[in-house]
């Protein structure tokens, strides 16, 4: 068969794959080779563009790298890795870290945005539901992250306004906004640093997990 | 809309409603309807060239069906490149039957051409039914396919963050009440890759693997895979080694 674009491989591509040397290709080569398979692969649909995948931060480049060796990384660069989510995470322009958790059930519950076949101007909503159990009369719920039922109450919070509460209302709103932050490699997306979710509705998110009042809590 | 259902469900029938569901689906399987029609594809004089694809090598010879589907993707000669079934089926299209691939490839899945390549794939994939998948690694190629494939499935990236690893790279894990493949290894017989085609329940839809892999990246926030492309099939490579004994399902009927 003729050349086709729909075929063709990128020079560099061809140059490796053409090597064909008993050893194989190296590490080195074999990610170049995959970064130029991604480009030559993938490609802008709708508002969702290449540059999601080409321009992804060191974060995910060293954690993808230890997912591929089955390593995980070394406790300094996690640690690094954790100090530069840390200061992406903007704390409440008001101060208030609690929400309406009626709101924030709402945006748990849903999983839509960002996608390509989603409008690029809808709020998002957080895919908690996806990997979490959070309200109890929700049984179709994920695994892939811990329970979240009884999540203040079991962390002692019984009010959110008060000093002892500080600490815990603080890393919930933090680890929402950018869970790397806490975890470098963490599975959890980093809903308030990547703009999926905005500041209300982190507020709202902070509301249903740490108001006493909230189900999550009952 | 499934958002919407669960909370009323949960009152009074929930898991009651989801067994009875599952028993409901497992009730005969329309994916056949689309075998008979790959099978008819196949032998049917068609296109610009008037011919059929009897004599298409899917990897064990011309005209050979039964067994290639768990064998794939692999290295071809002629096309100097490793090929999953999607992409092996349109390259016979295109030199047998004189279709244009490109155009194909850039057709959406349900419609024109595309809708027949799925039809095809799907009785293909029958023909290979139970049989265990054994991809080739002896092809450089192929090796490195795998080997992109495995850089591919961990690659974290989008709004999101996502890797094919954050739902797929553990055991017993599911989304909302779906239980999720691990497919870092096999996860058994008739399951992840050895699945696909699929029909599914839910949009009434017959799904082939370049589809499943197109969905999961739509899911993921990522950019849209081409059909064919090196990504897709890199990927598929890894699936299906890894999936390495396992029997096929397919086409299979999913939720």
């Amino acid at each position: 068969m003729k050349k086709n674009t729909l075929f063709v491989l990128t020079g560099l591509a061809t140059a490796l794959l053409l090597a064909g040397c008993a050893t194989g290709p190296s590490v080195a080569e074999l990610n170049a080779l995959t970064n130029q398979i991604v480009k030559s692969s993938f490609r802008d649909q709708s508002h969702v563009k290449l540059t999601r995948l080409t321009e992804t931060d060191e974060t995910n480049l060293a954690c993808s790298e230890a997912d591929v060796a089955g390593k995980p990384l070394d406790d300094k660069t996690a640690r690094a890795i954790e100090a530069v989510n840390m200061k992406t995470i903007k704390w409440p322009s008001d101060g208030k870290f609690i929400g309406d958790w009626k709101e924030g059930e709402k945006i748990a519950q849903s999983g839509r945005g960002l996608t390509w076949s989603d409008s690029a101007t809808m709020e998002s909503g957080g895919n908690c539901y996806n990997c979490h159990q959070i309200d109890k009369k929700e049984i179709s719920y994920g695994t892939i992250g811990p329970s979240l039922y009884n999540y203040g109450k079991i962390r002692g919070v019984s009010d959110p306004a008060s000093p002892a509460s500080k600490a815990m209302v603080e890393y919930t709103w933090g680890k929402i906004w950018n869970a790397k932050a806490y975890n470098a490699c963490s599975n959890m997306p980093r809903a308030g640093h990547m703009g999926i979710l905005n500041e209300a509705q982190v507020r709202h998110i902070v509301g249903l997990l740490l108001d006493p009042k909230s189900p999550v809590n009952q | 809309m499934a958002l919407a259902l669960a909370p009323a469900m949960a009152q009074k029938t929930a898991s009651q409603g989801i067994d009875e569901y599952r028993a409901m689906l497992a009730d005969g399987n329309p994916a056949e309807l689309f075998e008979a029609k790959g099978e008819d594809l196949w032998k049917k004089a068609r296109g610009p060239k008037n011919a059929s694809l009897e004599k298409c090598d899917l990897g064990k010879g011309p005209g050979v069906v039964k067994g290639v589907f768990v064998e794939l993707p692999r290295f071809f000669a002629d096309t100097q490149r490793v090929q999953d079934l999607e992409s092996r089926l349109v390259t016979c299209m295109e030199t047998l039957q004189g279709f244009n691939a490109a155009e194909i490839a850039k057709t959406s899945f349900g419609s024109g051409e595309m809708a027949n390549v799925t039809a095809l794939a799907t009785w293909v994939s029958a023909e290979s039914k139970g049989l265990k998948f054994n991809l080739s690694q002896s092809h450089t190629q192929e090796k490195t396919f795998y080997e992109v494939g495995k850089r591919l499935f961990f690659q974290r990236g989008g709004t999101h963050d996502f890797s094919c690893a954050s739902c797929h790279g553990e055991e017993g894990k599911r989304i909302r009440l779906q239980d999720l493949p691990i497919l870092t290894k096999s996860p058994g017989d008739g399951l992840g890759f050895a699945a696909w085609p699929a029909y599914r329940v839910s949009n009434g839809q017959m799904w082939s693997m370049q589809l499943r892999l197109n969905d999961c990246y739509r899911q993921q926030r990522f950019p849209y895979p081409g059909f064919g492309s090196d990504a897709t099939i890199a990927l598929s490579t890894y699936l299906g080694v890894n999936a390495k004994g396992a029997a096929s399902i397919a086409p299979a009927l999913k939720r």
